[in-house]
């Protein structure tokens, strides 16, 4: 008796529930012609790394071989230091001037894109191993494997003197990385 | 003869009422010359005589796909030089000044690319659409093209469109092309966003969605679900025929006002979250640095902008005085234009412009004005007010707010100063 009480009260709650938790955009769609997205199909395509660290896959790499492959890979377009361009400034601060680089503005001058830094504006750490994963080198996207982006993330880290010499990078302690560009933001939505 | 007693001024620098223009019948009345037929016996006469010879001789057939005529080869986008030369970041301009109404032909629409153009085949491309839904699904071209669809005149401009007049100390002498290239006008047409996301059944925790591209790079930007919602279109025909490849081929998000960063081509997953991802554009690049020093982050609108485009920057006036019809394209990522007004006087003075044909939402507007130039040195000027009342700044006004280095979503007012050759230069003022 007791039991079929407790049946019909969970139906009841859970027909409660599923009243209250319909979505809040939810109308009934007039279309149909989807098909089922697997959770195998999502798992391979869902490559986004979002700020809390979900989504980083196991593996680590460490400063010192990020600086072998940063040589191999990436130099001939960020330059040795990750500032001399012509493609993206890595490191440093964002603008016009830096005492650390006199060269600064000649290098502006030639390329406008250095004006900004990733080490300057960008407020999350784990947008370096996303970006790095998805889209680069550009002459050759996704070839890296998740080892090797750990170790680039951690050497543009240390060009950027986030993170000591001796790092090895993973999921765990990427997300302890403290960016400059996170305190400098405000966001702009809602309008 | 011009009978130029009848038109009374707009504004002062020879800005002239469009209405007494129109009834002083100079819009109208154009110079007749009817040439005297030269005298010959009668019945020998021929009418081929004064004829060019394209009146006098058999047309060719037509192709299947047509193209410009050969006098208007020069009519072209130019890639823009200040893009890494080792990188496939690619910027191409339209040639904004040669355009008429507010429609840019495809093969002229401006592009930005950030990892090149990927080719891609429509029968092997998938749109996914996961996360806080709740059905996963995934949709085949085959399957899109059944879908109900909308058509919607929209503008897309990017956030770096204008930089230079941003970040330069002084005005370069550039053209419409290279100034304001980065901004067209298009009829798109495809489904809205909104039917899919019911389909799948959206969550109520869900906020954002991380829209990816199929390039090489997987583009991908963090949108409100609030606008994906509103009037956000997949959008699959541009001007009546499928897209381009630069512009997304198979498909393309289109988000109506907002920078052209967010319309996220070559579309192909939606990962409905409760957060934004902070990925590579919306990290750096397309952030607006303050004069504060802060980072401005999802600021997607694009405000409220003109430029007049007849004249522009680089071009020379044919006549050292004489009629012009003023012409340009102003708008507002926030709705309709209400008004434009235009200076030929430097600001001293100025006149409400004539909208010309459609006035829509987020689309570009042509306005036009009529004006007699009197030969001396000028300075013409334009300034877009939208129906919720927000005003373009002066570039002054506009680079108080932003650290001096900073270059999105600049929409100063334009400055073109006409000097007394007739020769038309990029101006601050």
């Amino acid at each position: 008796m007791f039991n079929k009480w407790r049946a019909q009260a969970s139906i009841v709650l859970l027909l409660l529930l599923s009243v209250f938790s319909l979505p809040a955009f939810t109308e009934e769609s007039i279309t149909d012609l989807g098909l089922p997205l697997s959770s195998l199909e999502i798992s391979k395509h869902a490559i986004t790394i979002f700020p809390d660290g979900s989504n980083l896959p196991e593996g680590q790499g460490s400063v010192l071989e990020g600086k072998a492959l940063y040589q191999s890979k990436c130099m001939m377009c960020h330059g040795e230091k990750g500032i001399e361009g012509p493609a993206a400034r890595l490191a440093g601060s964002d603008g016009w001037f830096s005492f650390s680089d006199p060269l600064r503005i000649l290098r502006i001058d030639k390329n406008p894109v250095l004006l900004i830094s990733v080490g300057g504006l960008w407020p999350h750490a784990t947008t370096i191993f996303d970006y790095t994963r998805r889209a680069m080198p550009h002459f050759a996207p996704k070839s890296l494997a998740d080892n090797e982006v750990y170790a680039l993330t951690a050497y543009i880290l240390y060009l950027n003197g986030l993170v000591h010499k001796d790092l090895i990078l993973n999921k765990q302690n990427l997300v302890k990385v403290s960016m400059p560009g996170k305190e400098r933001s405000v966001v702009a939505w809602p309008e | 003869m011009l009978k130029t007693k009848t038109i009374k001024p707009a504004a002062s620098g020879g800005l002239l009422d469009r209405r007494s223009f129109l009834l002083s019948g100079i819009a109208l009345s154009s110079a007749y010359s009817l040439k005297a037929l030269s005298a010959s016996k009668a019945g020998e006469g021929r009418i081929d005589t004064d004829m060019p010879v394209w009146a006098k001789t058999p047309g060719h057939n037509d192709v299947e796909y047509g193209l410009p005529s050969e006098h208007e080869k020069h009519i072209k986008r130019i890639q823009a030089k200040n893009t890494p030369e080792t990188s496939t970041f690619s910027m191409w301009h339209t040639p904004i000044e040669n355009q008429r109404g507010i429609i840019t032909p495809n093969g002229l629409h401006f592009s930005v690319n950030h990892n090149g153009i990927p080719e891609i085949d429509p029968q092997q491309h998938t749109l996914r659409i996961h996360g806080l839904v709740g059905r996963p699904l995934k949709f085949d071209m085959e399957s899109l093209l059944r879908y109900p669809m909308v058509s919607a005149i929209h503008f897309l401009e990017c956030a770096g469109n204008t930089a230079p007049n941003a970040v330069s100390l002084t005005a370069l002498d550039q053209d419409c092309q290279e100034l304001y290239g980065q901004i067209s006008g298009a009829e798109w047409s495809g489904i809205p966003l909104k039917y899919l996301l019911k389909e799948a059944g959206i969550k109520p925790e869900a906020k954002w969605v991380i829209v990816e591209g199929a390039d090489g790079g997987s583009h991908a930007r963090s949108i409100p679900l609030e606008k994906l919602m509103d009037d956000a279109i997949v959008a699959l025909y541009q001007n009546g025929e499928r897209l381009r490849p630069s512009q997304g081929y198979p498909m393309r998000l289109l988000l109506p006002g907002w920078e052209g960063n967010t319309n996220v081509k070559w579309l192909t997953r939606l990962e409905v979250t409760d957060t934004p991802a902070y990925t590579k554009d919306e990290s750096g690049l397309y952030s607006d640095i303050l004069d504060s020093g802060e980072i401005q982050r999802f600021s997607f609108t694009m405000d409220v902008k003109s430029v007049i485009t007849h004249p522009s920057g680089k071009q020379t006036l044919p006549d050292k005085k004489g009629f012009y019809e003023i012409s340009g394209l102003a708008w507002s990522g926030h709705g309709k234009i209400k008004h434009v007004e235009v200076s030929a006087d430097e600001g001293k003075t100025w006149a409400k412009a004539h909208l010309e044909g459609l006035v829509l939402s987020k689309s570009l507007t042509r306005f036009t004005i009529p004006w007699r130039w009197d030969g001396s040195a000028t300075t013409l000027l334009s300034r877009a007010t939208d129906e919720h009342g927000r005003v373009q700044p002066t570039r002054d006004q506009w680079r108080k707010k932003y650290a001096s280095y900073s270059f999105n979503h600049y929409n100063g007012i334009q400055a073109w100063h006409i000097n007394s050759d007739g020769r038309v230069e990029n101006r601050y003022v």
